[in-house]
């Protein structure tokens, strides 16, 4: 087809002669990651918080639990990115929004794509979350509050360590959609590993190699993900229960 | 010890128990029976407040049930409960079943906990099993852990929620064994069951009920001997014929 493979462009020292096309790879890589992580992070407490919240008897706060997954789950993710870095820096507080249009660039980016992804990610990890109480034997919450255990350490105590046991498989695919929810940020110029794909493209006019490097570090990321998972769902098996022995 | 006064409860439409009064004495062992759907298990599950109601009252110990004011857990954690599907915790252990709710409810120190926790299921013939898993255990094992795990709270009575329903028939008499034992050392108990033959060995009184009402409190013998009412004497025709 005419094209001329040359992987060793990878190894050319960059255009801007701050290091090599790899190097600009690895800086994206690291993005990826800490930005992924970070919103993982904030997604699993708020998401548990709130997908606990929609199965308590209070109707107030089951019903703003809901509102809550509603807003971040039926948003599109690139519309949330716009909002958060586009949008709420002008309707802020004068002062906050000026602090935020004044900070580096860099924060200002990582900062939206980290509320972005977190708030987004939140609102599905609430539902896998309400949905492993809900699957709970009914019996489970009666025999708790039986025995004298307050509603807060019947949850505590017997039904989220159940519940959280049974939602690690699908928080598995949330946390590997994160990684590659977080190439939409670069459309505001965090220079993830999706945006480095594109510079090394435009740079080295090697498409191929830019993208299939791009490509495996994506998923050198999820294997990593699905080994530790993995190694996740078999610490926390319970003995004869949901195939453990 | 417990007593029920015209309790009442209604889910929507739908009336699940009408004006239920009766009273059990320290010491008692009383036997609710009747056809499924009739309100047994609601019945049993008002008196430590599992189930609301909407009129009447139910005190346990002096202690109304229904009060907002009263504090639901702690009367709880004296009136023991088992459930047909012996409700274990099934990621802890037998031991840590046993031992859990005596340290976070009645702040037991855990080395007295544990010690009361062997014991117990000593007394149930499941020591060997203390490090196993629930899921581990058969039914009746099951069942008497749940059991031992009620009694480690020290209660001042039993509820008892067709406890051999879900169990395979070999398995039924280790589960009622214990319950027997415990009815013999004077512990109050208000039990939901179909077994009749343990309703005629152990309780002091029947209690009979139909479409959410009290048809029938009596004493065992005169149940068995001469039901009243109609719909008593087809029950138990028809569950005695086997």
């Amino acid at each position: 087809m005419g094209y001329s493979w040359n992987w060793d462009v990878l190894l050319q020292p960059s255009a801007t002669g701050d290091g090599t096309y790899l190097g600009w790879m690895f800086y994206g890589f690291k993005m990826t990651i800490g930005l992924s992580l970070s919103a993982w992070l904030m997604a699993l407490i708020l998401g548990a918080l709130v997908g606990v919240l929609r199965t308590v008897p209070n109707k107030a706060l089951s019903g703003l639990a809901a509102a809550y997954v509603e807003l971040f789950r039926n948003i599109p993710l690139l519309v949330q990115l716009f909002i958060w870095y586009f949008v709420l820096p002008e309707l802020a507080p004068a002062a906050l929004g000026d602090a935020f249009k004044q900070s580096n660039p860099i924060v200002q980016q990582f900062v939206s794509a980290l509320l972005c992804l977190g708030f987004f990610t939140s609102a599905r990890v609430a539902e896998q979350v309400r949905s492993g109480i809900n699957s709970l034997p009914r019996g489970q919450k009666n025999a708790a509050l039986a025995i004298g255990f307050t509603l807060a350490q019947a949850y505590r105590y017997v039904m989220l360590p159940m519940a959280f046991r049974l939602v690690v498989p699908p928080l598995t695919s949330e946390f590997l959609n994160i990684f590659k929810n977080s190439a939409v940020c670069s459309t505001i110029g965090l220079l993830e590993l999706a945006a480095e794909g594109r510079q090394l493209v435009d740079y080295t006019a090697q498409p191929y190699e830019s993208f299939i490097a791009v490509t495996l570090a994506y998923v050198l990321i999820n294997v990593v993900v699905m080994f530790a998972m993995r190694r996740v769902e078999a610490q926390v098996r319970v003995p004869g229960y949901m195939g453990g022995h | 010890m417990i007593t029920m006064n015209k309790v009442s409860k209604h889910y929507g439409a739908f009336q699940v128990l009408t004006d239920c009064t009766t009273h059990v004495a320290k010491g008692e062992v009383v036997v609710v029976c009747g056809p499924s759907g009739s309100g047994k298990s609601t019945l049993i599950k008002c008196v430590n407040g599992l189930e609301p109601f909407q009129s009447g009252e139910v005190t346990v110990n002096g202690i109304s049930v229904g009060d907002p004011r009263t504090d639901l857990p702690k009367l709880r954690a004296h009136v023991g409960m088992v459930f047909q599907n012996f409700e274990l915790f099934p990621h802890m252990t037998i031991v840590d079943n046993l031992t859990v709710a005596q340290v976070k409810v009645l702040g037991r120190d855990p080395a007295e906990a544990q010690d009361k926790g062997m014991a117990l299921l000593d007394r149930v013939g499941l020591k060997v099993q203390a490090l196993k898993y629930p899921g581990q255990l058969s039914g009746g094992q099951q069942q008497r852990v749940a059991i031992a795990r009620a009694l480690a709270m020290d209660p001042i009575c039993m509820l008892f929620d067709e406890p051999t329903s879900a169990l395979d028939p070999e398995m039924i008499n280790e589960v009622l064994d214990v319950m027997s034992e415990l009815a013999q050392e004077g512990m109050t108990m208000m039990c939901v069951t179909h077994e009749m033959g343990f309703a005629k060995r152990v309780a002091s009184r029947v209690i009979f009920m139909d479409q959410g009402r009290i048809v029938e409190d009596d004493s065992k013998d005169a149940f068995f001997a001469n039901p009243r009412s109609d719909r008593a004497q087809q029950f138990l025709a028809k569950i005695l014929q086997h």
